[in-house]
């Protein structure tokens, strides 16, 4: 379902993805773990035709996102880590008009919308204002919306961050019964290792551009005779911190949390 | 198509959902009507120069407009990132549909407030007149207003576009601020809004004609106020004011299109 050759970005001097190459089997849960720094944010955007590759190939259910763009961004849904709802709308609306950017007829649209919202439990508070959930409602938003299209590829990139262990776990109960149901292929990055673990059936380990190791959570252990996924992570990536420099979407980041503190 | 209509009323629902917001934009606007306009309209008279209210209110309705219309476009870097606009540079829709639908809401918005702060206008003491000669009677001329929409259309179009030409190209908030500073009070303080663009000196006549606004805001005085009431009722002419923001709206309109369509997140 999703196939990467020799994916490489540079930013000028700096290679934040160095020569990547991996397979993702449709229906599968496949996550990218990795220390902050690492690439994974920017290969997700190679993938979702945010942002273009310095050289490589990627396929996307047999095509190239960035050849046949608009039958590729049919395809899949996208799950990013800063909120991309319409604060100023209410539930149906930010579905509503997800359901219209891709194209989906009238009642089908209808009926799905009904049947996304019901399942990830917002369907009583369809008609309120985004801007009255809560951090984990509004994940779940996304989510929802995100399957609306029913997309072959749902690319998360960070899902839980922030949530608390209820929201995290209903939210991974959601997603994987859909996965079942509708054999739609999940990618997904996370620093939770547990949900990793809990969740994935193949991990990839990424660090530095490079991915380091691909495997199911029990093969990574026993490559690394280790018993956990943290410490088979730590014994790939070593234990050093990472110094980066804050970019401008960091500095974006800080003063929406300076604004979001006020409510 | 069906994006345009649903970036476009987007921009219009949240309008209407935001009272507060409508309000306190006409706050400025309405300040300087009446604090510069009865401050400064004896020495204008005494200038000779006729009623500053009637002066000023065209370009106080051309302020609100720019303003409005500028914010819609540079609040484009906040979307990119922590909104809306983020999921649609992912949809399987053209990027010219959504940065046109939302560029002509944007404008809607800027146009219903540029409306909005004429009822201020009027209610402040302004009326739009007509004189047939120098020194004839001067009749209210309501027929003006359906006129003056047209400016105040395109002039909230030509900034919307700019707007959107700038949000899509800052890249954090910093830039933002600059350019409220450097670009946007600057284009409205040489616009002829506040002060004629008659006898300046030949640095600042320059300048104020390389001003868009200026156009904008002639234009709505003309239409206005009309050609004799000052010696200053139109610095250029419709055809001039009408033609030269046609085709700015449609360069930046270009531009914002472009610069949208090469946004990486």
């Amino acid at each position: 379902m999703i196939q990467v050759e020799n994916l490489t970005r540079k930013f000028d001097q700096f290679t934040a993805v160095n020569d990547i190459s991996f397979e993702v089997d449709s229906g599968e849960i496949f996550a990218f773990l990795g220390p902050n720094g690492a690439g994974k944010t920017t290969t997700i955007k190679m993938l979702t035709t945010l942002l273009r590759p310095t050289s490589g190939r990627i396929h996307l259910d047999g095509l190239d996102p960035w050849v046949k763009q608009r039958d590729a961004r049919q395809r899949f849904g996208i799950v990013f880590q800063d909120p991309s709802l319409d604060n100023e709308q209410t539930a149906l609306e930010n579905m509503e008009l997800h359901g219209i950017l891709y194209h989906i007829p009238r009642r089908v649209r209808v009926e799905r919308i009904e049947e996304l919202l019901r399942l990830f439990e917002l369907w009583e508070r369809r008609n309120d204002y985004v801007k009255t959930f809560s951090g984990g409602m509004k994940r779940r938003l996304e989510i929802a919306r995100g399957f609306l299209h029913t997309p072959k590829i749902l690319f998360l990139d960070e899902p839980t961050l922030g949530l608390d262990p209820q929201s995290r776990n209903q939210l991974w109960t959601h997603v994987k019964n859909l996965n079942a149901k509708e054999k739609t292929t999940v990618f997904l990055t996370t620093h939770y290792m547990d949900e990793a673990d809990r969740v994935a059936h193949r991990i990839a380990i990424m660090d530095h551009g490079a991915i380091v190791a691909i495997g199911t959570s029990a093969e990574l252990k026993a490559r690394t005779n280790t018993d956990s996924l943290e410490a088979a992570f730590l014994a790939l990536t070593g234990t050093s911190l990472r110094d980066e420099s804050a970019s401008s979407t960091d500095n974006l980041r800080r003063f929406a949390q300076m604004w979001q503190q006020k409510r | 198509m069906g994006a345009i209509y649903i970036m476009w009323l987007r921009e219009v629902k949240r309008y209407f959902r935001s009272k507060a917001q409508v309000i306190v934009s006409l706050g400025q606007p309405t300040l300087y009507l009446l604090a510069l306009g009865f401050g400064f309209g004896p020495i204008f008279a005494k200038a000779g120069a006729g009623n500053y209210i009637q002066f000023m209110a065209p370009g106080v309705i051309g302020m609100t407009v720019l303003f409005s219309s500028i914010f819609s476009g540079m609040a484009m870097l906040w979307d990119r990132q922590f909104g809306f606009l983020k999921e649609t540079l992912v949809a399987p829709v053209p990027r010219l549909n959504i940065i046109f639908g939302r560029t002509l809401g944007g404008a809607t918005v800027a146009t219903m407030q540029g409306l909005l702060m004429l009822v201020v206008c009027l209610i402040a003491g302004f009326r739009p007149v007509h004189q047939h000669a120098p020194g004839a009677a001067a009749s209210n001329n309501w027929l003006a207003i359906p006129v003056a929409l047209i400016f105040i259309a395109m002039i909230a179009l030509v900034f919307a576009a700019l707007g959107a030409s700038v949000g899509s190209s800052i890249k954090d908030m910093q830039g933002f601020q600059v350019l409220m500073n450097f670009m946007v009070m600057p284009i409205f303080f040489l616009s002829g809004a506040l002060f004629p663009l008659k006898n300046l000196g030949a640095v600042m006549t320059w300048i104020t004609h390389a001003d868009p606004l200026s156009y904008g805001i002639d234009g709505l005085r003309g239409v206005l106020i009309g050609n004799w009431q000052f010696n200053f009722g139109w610095q250029f002419n419709f055809m001039l004011d009408l033609g030269l923001l046609a085709a700015l709206a449609a360069i930046f309109l270009g531009t914002s299109a472009w610069l949208f369509s090469r946004i990486e997140v």
